[in-house]
Order: C-alpha cells, then sequence, then structure tokens
C-alpha cells in the first residue's frame, strides 16, 4: 500500500526517504523556496518552505514525509509569515531590482511576486557589500547575495569549492576560495554549475545581460510555482 | 611562525577536526589568525582555505586582524551592567588610552565587550587573554592597566586578580553529598550496567540544560543504535547569561562529572568521551586536564578501566566564544572543527552525531547527577522533587540579593523561597532560565522550579524595583543579534531588526503602531527560526509584554508615526561638509502635523 | 467640482518616469478627469498641498526639502501612497548608500574631473541631503504601495478605480513588477 501524507487536505502519495517538499513537488505541489533545489542536498536555511506538520512548523526540503502527516502550506497565515522573510532578505542586502540584470529571472523577485509582496515592509540595513568583478567572465554583487549556499553547494560538487559563506549573524558575507580573495584567482570557470546556479543577481555571467527582452523573461509570463513544478518534473522524467 | 604552524598542526595529527582547536593556540601565540598561516594550514590540514577563514570569522575569540598583546574583554552581561559595567569599562579605556572595540596603537592592547563570562556572582567580570578577571573596580582596574603599561606578563600578574570564588551557597541532595572517585563505576559494574540504566530510567533524570530530555532515554537510543563507534559528550558550553553553575561542578566536581561521562561510556559503549569546554573557562582547562591524568592513574579512565574491560577516554575541546554551541548540534559541529551552525534535524545526535555517529551530548550537570543515582539509587534521587520532575536543580543566582552563588533546590520549590534565601528584597522580576527563559513579575513568586512550571537550565537573574525593564530587554535582544549564527533568515534578520525595534522604543522614539510591530517581528522569529536560539530570541520581548504591555503603551508618543532613524543626525555630515548649521540645516524628529 | 475625488502627486528624488507611466493610462484619464480633481501636482504645476483624499509620492527620500514635502503631503493626505522603486526602497538614487555621504559630495564639488573653483554648496537656500537615501516608509506613515520601475499604468487604473469605486485595493500578479 503507499504511504500518504496529506497537504491542505489533498492526499499525496510518497515513497520511504522522500522530503516533504520532494513529495509535493511530485504532487504537483508548490512550495515556496529559496535555498533548495533538486539536485543538491537540502539546506533549510531560507525557510520559505516552512510549513505547518500536525501543528508544528518545519521546513519542508529538510524534513521527511512520514505517514498520517497533516501539513499546511498553502494558507493564508503562511503565506503572511513568508511574505515577512522574504522581506527580511530584501532589507538585509541591497536589492534594487531595476538595475539588476536578473530581474525578470530571480527567484527572489519571483517569489516576492508570488507571495504578493508590494513593500520591504521593515527598515532597511543599506549595509555596503563588496562587488567583485576581477573574474573575466563572472560577476559577483554580494549586495543581492542570500546566504542560500546553493553556489556553495554546487562548487563542492565541481570538485573546486570556489564559494563558502563566512561570518556570523548579520555579517556572513560570501567569500572566495583564492590567496587573493578575489575571483579571478580561483579555479572557477564560466562553465561551471555554481556561476550558474544563483537565486538572485548575486552571481551573474559577464556581456549576457539584458539579452531577453522584457516580457520574455522567464518569470514575465509564468508564476515561480509553474516554472519549479515544471523543472522538477522535467528532473524527474529527463 | 612556519615551524611554529607545521609543529602546532602535526601535535593535532593534521586533523581537520582538530581545526578549532589549532587556532585558539595561533590566536594565544599571534593574537591574530595571520593569514599565511591560514595558507599553510589549507595545506597541512588538506581544506580549503575559506574552511579556515570560515571558522575565524564565526568565533569571536578568532581574528584575522591582530588584536593587542593584551587582549582585554569586558562581560555584557546584565548583572555586569548592574554593577556599573560601562563606567568601568568606560575608565578602563581612558586608563589605557584604548577606544571599546579597537586596538591601541602601539599594538600593546585591546578592548572589547564580551557575552556574558559566567562570573555574575563576582562580577563586573573580564577576561585578559582568554583569562577571567573577575570583581572589576577602580582600584583593580588601576592595577591591570599599570600591569599592561609595564609589559607586566601574564604569569607575573597578581594571582588575586584571576581568583574565581566557588559560592556553593546552598548545597542540596547532590552537593551535600558528592561521590568518592570510582563509586559510581564500580556501583554499576556491581550492578550489572542494564541495570544502572533502568535505575537511571527509573530515577526519572531528565537533561539539566533546560530542556529536559529524558537521560535514560537517549543513553538507551544511542545504545540501540547499530553502529559501533559511539561517543559521549560534555556540554560545558555554558553560554546562557546568568548562568554559572557549570564552572562550580568542573572546579569543584570534575571528577565527579566525568565518572557520569565514563557511566554513559559503559552502558552505552562508546570509548571516546569529549568535554566541550567554553572558552571563558579557559581557567580550568589545566586543572581538568591534571583530573583527567589522575584519573587514568586510578584506573578509572583509559584502557581496560577498573579491569572490567571498559576501554573510554576523555579528550577537552575549547570552546571560542560562540553561544550557539550549547545547542547540541552546533556544539558536535564544533567539535568537529567547524563554525557552529546548527544542524536539520531529524537526525538527531543520538544517531548521527560526531562524525556522523551516535552520540549523546548531555548536560555537566546531567552527568554529575546519573554519577550520584548509580550510587545512591532510583529512589533517594526521587524522594525529592515532584512527579514529573525528580530530584534537584543546582541554580546560579546572580543580580539584586544579598548573597549570589550556587543554590540546590529540589523541584517543586517557590520562587519565594529561593527569594528568601539569597535575601532578595524589594523585587521587581526575575528572569528565568535566563534570556531565552521567561521573565517572571513579583506577582507569580508562588510559581515553582519544575519542568512543568519553571524550567530552567540554572540561570536566575533578580532584579529589583530600581531596575528597568527596557534596560534589560535592550541588553538581552543585542545578545541574541550578536550571537545568532546567521544560518537561517528569521533569526540572521530578524534578531537584528528586534534589536533597532527595541532600540527605537528604548530611547523614546516609539509611535503608535511599534509595538504591534514588535509583537509581531518576535513571533515571526520564534516560529520559523532554525534552532532553540532562535526559537527563544524573542522571549525577553514576549514575555515582558505580555506582562507590562501598559509599560510598553506608555513608552510610546501620542503620534501614528516616527522615523526609525534619527533624521537630524542624517544630515550631520551634509551639514559639517557645508558648514552650516542655520535653522534649515535641521530637521525635527516629527514633523508638526501628529 | 467639489464632490471630485482630490489627489495630489509629487517627485521626490525621483525621475518623474511615475508621473509618465500614469499619464499612460491614455483615454482613460478623461475618464479619471470626470471623477478625480488633482491639486498638487507636477501635472496642474500647484506648489503648495492641501487636504485631499490621495497622495502619490514618487521617489525615495535624499535630502532636508524631500522630508518637508513628504510631511506636507501626509498631514493633508488621507491616503498617502507610495508609488514606484525609488519610494519603496530608495530604488535607483539608493546606488549612492553604499559611498559615504563626504565622497559622493566631494567627487561632485571638489575633486571631480572639470571642477572649477572647488566647494561644497553651501547657500542656506539649498536642501542638504540625507546621508542616505530613505523608502518613504521609513520616514512617515504609508498606507498603500505601488511596485514597479516605473508601476505600468494599468497598476496606477486598477489601484484608483478600486479606491473610486470603495473596494480595498489590490494587484492581482501580473500587475506586482519591481522593475
Amino acid at each position: 500500500m503507499t504511504k500518504t501524507i496529506t497537504i491542505d487536505g489533498k492526499t499525496i502519495p510518497f515513497e520511504e526517504g522522500q522530503t516533504i517538499m520532494e513529495a509535493a513537488a511530485a504532487a504537483g505541489v508548490y512550495i515556496p523556496h529559496l535555498c533548495h533545489h533538486p539536485e543538491y542536498a537540502p539546506h533549510g536555511s531560507c525557510k520559505l518552505c516552512s510549513v505547518s506538520v500536525n501543528g508544528r512548523s518545519c521546513t519542508a526540503c529538510t524534513f521527511p514525509a512520514m505517514e498520517g502527516q497533516e501539513i499546511l502550506n498553502d494558507t493564508r497565515e503562511l503565506n503572511d509569515s513568508r511574505r515577512r522573510i522574504t522581506q527580511m532578505l530584501f532589507v538585509e542586502g541591497n536589492h534594487l531590482c531595476p538595475g539588476c540584470e536578473k530581474s525578470g529571472n530571480c527567484q527572489l523577485q519571483a517569489v516576492g511576486y508570488y507571495l504578493n509582496m508590494l513593500d520591504n515592509h521593515f527598515l532597511h540595513f543599506f549595509q555596503p557589500r563588496q562587488l567583485d568583478a576581477s573574474h573575466p567572465d563572472v560577476l559577483v554583487d554580494r549586495n543581492r547575495c542570500i546566504f542560500c549556499t546553493l553556489c556553495v553547494r554546487a562548487s563542492h560538487r565541481d570538485g573546486k569549492d570556489v564559494f563558502a559563506i563566512s561570518g556570523r549573524g548579520i555579517n556572513k558575507r560570501l567569500i572566495f576560495n583564492s590567496e587573493s580573495g578575489l575571483l579571478k584567482d580561483t579555479d572557477l570557470d564560466v562553465n561551471d554549475r555554481a556561476a550558474h546556479i544563483c537565486p538572485t543577481g548575486a552571481i551573474l555571467i559577464k556581456r549576457t545581460g539584458f539579452t531577453v527582452p522584457i516580457g520574455e523573461r522567464l518569470f514575465d509570463d509564468k508564476t515561480i510555482a509553474e516554472t519549479s513544478l515544471d523543472y522538477e518534473r522535467g528532473n524527474h522524467d529527463g | 611562525m612556519k615551524q611554529f604552524i607545521q609543529d602546532l598542526a602535526e601535535k593535532h595529527n593534521n586533523q581537520e577536526k582538530q581545526l578549532l582547536q589549532i587556532l585558539r593556540e595561533i590566536q594565544a601565540c599571534y593574537h591574530y589568525i595571520p593569514e599565511q598561516a591560514i595558507e599553510q594550514l589549507s595545506g597541512l590540514l588538506s581544506i580549503p582555505r575559506t574552511r579556515i577563514t570560515g571558522v575565524v570569522e564565526f568565533y569571536s575569540f578568532l581574528h584575522l586582524t591582530p588584536r593587542g598583546q593584551y587582549e582585554l574583554l569586558i562581560s555584557d552581561c546584565i548583572t555586569d551592567h548592574m554593577r556599573d559595567k560601562k563606567d568601568l569599562t568606560g575608565y578602563l579605556a581612558e586608563k589605557l588610552n584604548v577606544a571599546v572595540g579597537a586596538v591601541r596603537k602601539d599594538g600593546l592592547v585591546s578592548l572589547d565587550n564580551t557575552s556574558c563570562t559566567g562570573m555574575c556572582d563576582q562580577g563586573p567580570a573580564g577576561m585578559v587573554n582568554g583569562y577571567a578577571l573577575t570583581r572589576l573596580d577602580r582600584d583593580r582596574i588601576d592595577r591591570i592597566a599599570d600591569l599592561i603599561n609595564r609589559r607586566e606578563p601574564l604569569a607575573a600578574w597578581p594571582a588575586d586578580l584571576f581568583y574565581v570564588d566557588d559560592t556553593v551557597a546552598k548545597p542540596g541532595l547532590l552537593l551535600k553529598q558528592p561521590i568518592m572517585q570510582g563509586a559510581a563505576l564500580r556501583a554499576a559494574f556491581k550492578r550489572g550496567l542494564k541495570a544502572t540504566l533502568a535505575e537511571i530510567e527509573q530515577s526519572g533524570l531528565r537533561g539539566r540544560g533546560g530542556a529536559g530530555f529524558k537521560t535514560a532515554m537517549k543513553w538507551a537510543f544511542c545504545t540501540g543504535e547499530a553502529q559501533s563507534e559511539r561517543y559521549v559528550v560534555c556540554n560545558a558550553d555554558e553560554g546562557e547569561p546568568g548562568t554559572f553553575k557549570d564552572r562550580v561542578l568542573l572546579n569543584s566536581f570534575a571528577h565527579q562529572v566525568f565518572e557520569g561521562m565514563t557511566l554513559c561510556a559503559a552502558i552505552t559503549g562508546a570509548r571516546q568521551g569529549f568535554l566541550y569546554l567554553r572558552g571563558e573557562y579557559l581557567h580550568l582547562y589545566d586543572r581538568l586536564q591534571e583530573i583527567l591524568h589522575q584519573r587514568r592513574q586510578a584506573g578509572l579512565l583509559g584502557s581496560n578501566i577498573l579491569r572490567e574491560g571498559l576501554d573510554f577516554d576523555i579528550d577537552i575541546h575549547l570552546g571560542a566564544g560562540a553561544y550557539i554551541c550549547g545547542e547540541e548540534s552546533a556544539l558536535i559541529e564544533s567539535l568537529e572543527g567547524k563554525a557552529g551552525i546548527p544542524r536539520n534535524r531529524p537526525p538527531y545526535p543520538v544517531t548521527h552525531g560526531y562524525l556522523g555517529k551516535p552520540t549523546v551530548v548531555n548536560n555537566v550537570e546531567t552527568f554529575f547527577a546519573a554519577s550520584a543515582i548509580a550510587v545512591n539509587g532510583a529512589d533517594w534521587f526521587t524522594q525529592v522533587g515532584t512527579e514529573k520532575s525528580a530530584g534537584t536543580k543546582i541554580l546560579s543566582i546572580s543580580g539584586d540579593c544579598a548573597r549570589p552563588g550556587i543554590y540546590e533546590y529540589a523541584f517543586g520549590t517557590t520562587i519565594q523561597t529561593v527569594l528568601n534565601d539569597c535575601g532578595a528584597m524589594d523585587v521587581l522580576g526575575v528572569q528565568m532560565g535566563g534570556p531565552s527563559g521567561t521573565f517572571i513579575s513579583n506577582q507569580e513568586f508562588d510559581r515553582k522550579l519544575a519542568f512543568e512550571d519553571l524550567a530552567t537550565g540554572g540561570s536566575v537573574i533578580i532584579f529589583n524595583e530600581s531596575r528597568n525593564i527596557f534596560d534589560i530587554v535592550h541588553n538581552f535582544t543585542h545578545f541574541f543579534a550578536h550571537e545568532s549564527c546567521g544560518f537561517c533568515t528569521p533569526c540572521r534578520v530578524g534578531t537584528s531588526l528586534l534589536r533597532k525595534q527595541v532600540a527605537k522604543i528604548h530611547e523614546g522614539h516609539g509611535s503608535a503602531g511599534d509595538v504591534a510591530a514588535l509583537e509581531e517581528l518576535g513571533r515571526l522569529i520564534k516560529g520559523y527560526s532554525h534552532c532553540g536560539l532562535g526559537q527563544t530570541a524573542a522571549n525577553p520581548v514576549l514575555t515582558t509584554l505580555e506582562r507590562y504591555p501598559e509599560l510598553y503603551q506608555n513608552k510610546l508618543k501620542k503620534i501614528s508615526y516616527e522615523p526609525g532613524f534619527d533624521l537630524d543626525g542624517a544630515l550631520d555630515i551634509a551639514r559639517r561638509l557645508a558648514q552650516r548649521d542655520d535653522a534649515a540645516a535641521h530637521l525635527s524628529q516629527v514633523g508638526d502635523h501628529d | 467640482m467639489t464632490d471630485k475625488v482630490k489627489v495630489a502627486t509629487v517627485s521626490l528624488a525621483g525621475c518623474f518616469g511615475c508621473h509618465m507611466s500614469l499619464l499612460d493610462i491614455d483615454e482613460r484619464i478623461v475618464q479619471l478627469a470626470d471623477q478625480v480633481e488633482f491639486i498638487r501636482s507636477p501635472l496642474t504645476d500647484i506648489k503648495r498641498c492641501t487636504d485631499c483624499d490621495i497622495g502619490l509620492i514618487e521617489g525615495g527620500v535624499c535630502n532636508s526639502e524631500n522630508v518637508h514635502t513628504l510631511r506636507e503631503f501626509r498631514k493633508h493626505c488621507r491616503i498617502l501612497v507610495a508609488v514606484g522603486a525609488c519610494a519603496i526602497n530608495g530604488g535607483l538614487p539608493n546606488y549612492r548608500n553604499y559611498v559615504p555621504l563626504e565622497e559622493c559630495l566631494g567627487e561632485s564639488y571638489l575633486d571631480g574631473i572639470g571642477v572649477e573653483n572647488p566647494h561644497i554648496p553651501n547657500d542656506p537656500e539649498l536642501p542638504l541631503l540625507l546621508d542616505k537615501v530613505y523608502p518613504v516608509h521609513e520616514v512617515v506613515k504609508i498606507d498603500y504601495f505601488l511596485p514597479g520601475c516605473p508601476p505600468a499604468a494599468d497598476v496606477f487604473w486598477k489601484f484608483l478605480t478600486d479606491l473610486l469605486e470603495g473596494r480595498d485595493p489590490a494587484l492581482p500578479y501580473e500587475l506586482i513588477h519591481y522593475d
């Protein structure tokens, strides 16, 4: 007999070892997320995928699906909290969409749209963060880093460990593995997965910005829920 | 330096998991971690240099830029503030001609604040090059400044500056009757290990760190794992502000604590144990090593313990200034030489702990109590306490009372009894369990010490009527923002936002919506944070807001809105550059309309 | 005239792009004009804000004059709306927030290429710059936010018609953009 959980009252099958996020995605249920990526070990840090499991708050990307779980996901309360958490990310970093090449293809922005986020609500930190344009093909703008560690995870799998998160608390920062501390002196190659996995505009490939006109960008006509589920489906089938 | 680093790495077998210990020694020698050392270590330990930088930047006691040859830190606990810490730090800064947070130009001395150093019964406290300084006053500061300016080596400083008192003001069941060396192990082997686990189970002993998980159950889970390699870890990262009982237990009763760990090893089959000692307790390190040595000599540690075929030894790992490492999975990460970032759970440490192996992590007091139970039996332990909270709790009492120190009480004791015993008068309220616990008002002193009522890791800070709630809340929210590991969004960003919001109200700039915003933010951090730190970081706000809503409301201006930053201050730079000070060059904080 | 809804608009540290976008509602502006009277606005060139129903604020707060204007609006407008990226988070002018103000002014008036008679302007008539460009919600209470750079004409239309027809203003998914 297939094991099942319910999400917002809908019965969803799962396989032993799947997380709630994986079971949900396989069943076509979108749970908002930023640090989760189906190809990498879950991190559980952004907390956007927080769901209520039998009344207790859990991160769907790390928490195992277990028989009989009653899960709430698409509720007003959870989405309100997720919007606040997204706003925290916006005021912590310096996210100026109109001047960002990633605009329209940015997952942080798209999650904001999905959650009906109209403003940043909190006081802005306005902390200066360093930009590194030293690499011939890749630019890193730390102002847009949300500490999801996807580049760290990807670069580890690339066998290069180019990226790491250093520091503590609100003073965290993205650092590079080179004696000079500059990106150009790392082993990063433009074809590395790590250079392409950033959900925001923190890691950009040079000379590729604004090539897709407004109106045709990733999130111009599709929601992040649709693109995310499409991606998961493509991953499963292909 | 090259030889030093090489020898050091070799001493630690070039093992990555020793990274934090290695870095501590480099910091102690050079007063920072030179870039060169990072490069060299990266090669010797075969790890990316970013791994090393990441660790250095995580721990408060490690630095990428040089500190003074005398690194002075002053404890920033609320109890230190209650004894004029701020004035004293100012005086010290003046005496030494160094700003707080800075290094003096000649590189001789640096001065900064640090989170509670666990000397709340003998503060204001501080540290010099990692060694505790107690009972700071102007006279002592004069002496310290003089010693530093004369470049007197630390070893030649008078011992009284470092004297740490073990004030056991009220011993109870456990402290009155410490066990004889080896008694718990002998009793356990005599009774049988399974029977001893059953005895601990029957005693109802629950974790003394605050969370209260059943000790026997934790040990049994660990034992039940198929893995043959297991570990026992004693959590002596006593970082909750206001707590210092573990310091006293380790100074006066270390044998009994180590015996509890060995007992746990005998039952679970672990061969290696660790005492994770907070960096602030460096002064205990040599003494504890000596006790471990004695125990090996006495056949109570090492191979074939008591000739019962038990092999077990204990290493001491020092922390480096990170409250988060009191969280058990962060502590394990730190033991592995990493930044102390709490892991995702499940899996739990009892199945996947140190190096991924089953690991028991217990508080100092838990091991201390377990060994007494092994000797005296469950019935002896359950003769006191309540049905759900057997035995006694050791409290660290500080703040406004005549006799701060260590007190041991049977669970079920009322707070009023505690207050009477320590000589607390005109009490406004009590912070139970430290900043992460609960603030109780003077209407609640009939409440009881118990897991089912007021659970506490042992921190009890008393405030009298002269204290200001906002000073307290402000200090605590600052503490959490400083100590957040930064892993998850709600805690990383939320604790800093909370600090700003509390400061705004505290400084008298709060307006109508600000308390509601504060509460919403608090609930968000509590509800969605990754670990216990974030989940409790808003407690100082939420528990005082619940008890003193009128206090918060009265603090608000009768206007609908006030900016969250200093508007006129935001014109400072432009005023200075344009050399203007006319009326139009200023802004009022609030417009004339509201 | 008197039963018309009164609207005031202003551009603080903005580029007037949001105002242009408002005009992009094209022929619907005729319909709007039946129901709405613009008082203080660059569209009317009226300089002072008097009591009105809706105030639309474009741009962030970069100097003392912006603060005074914003407060004047808050005082007189029943509903105050932050319009566009600059009002909401400082927008592009916010890029100066990561360069110390000393350096900004130094580059412009002291050390920059081609600067003659180097001095920082100090005429009391000139508003002083704030250390940073602030979003309007950090200075006064804001009731609604219309994101976008600029918000599309349809955003203005939807928002204003919602208000005029007594609905709680809400933006559908496709109208929410931060760029």
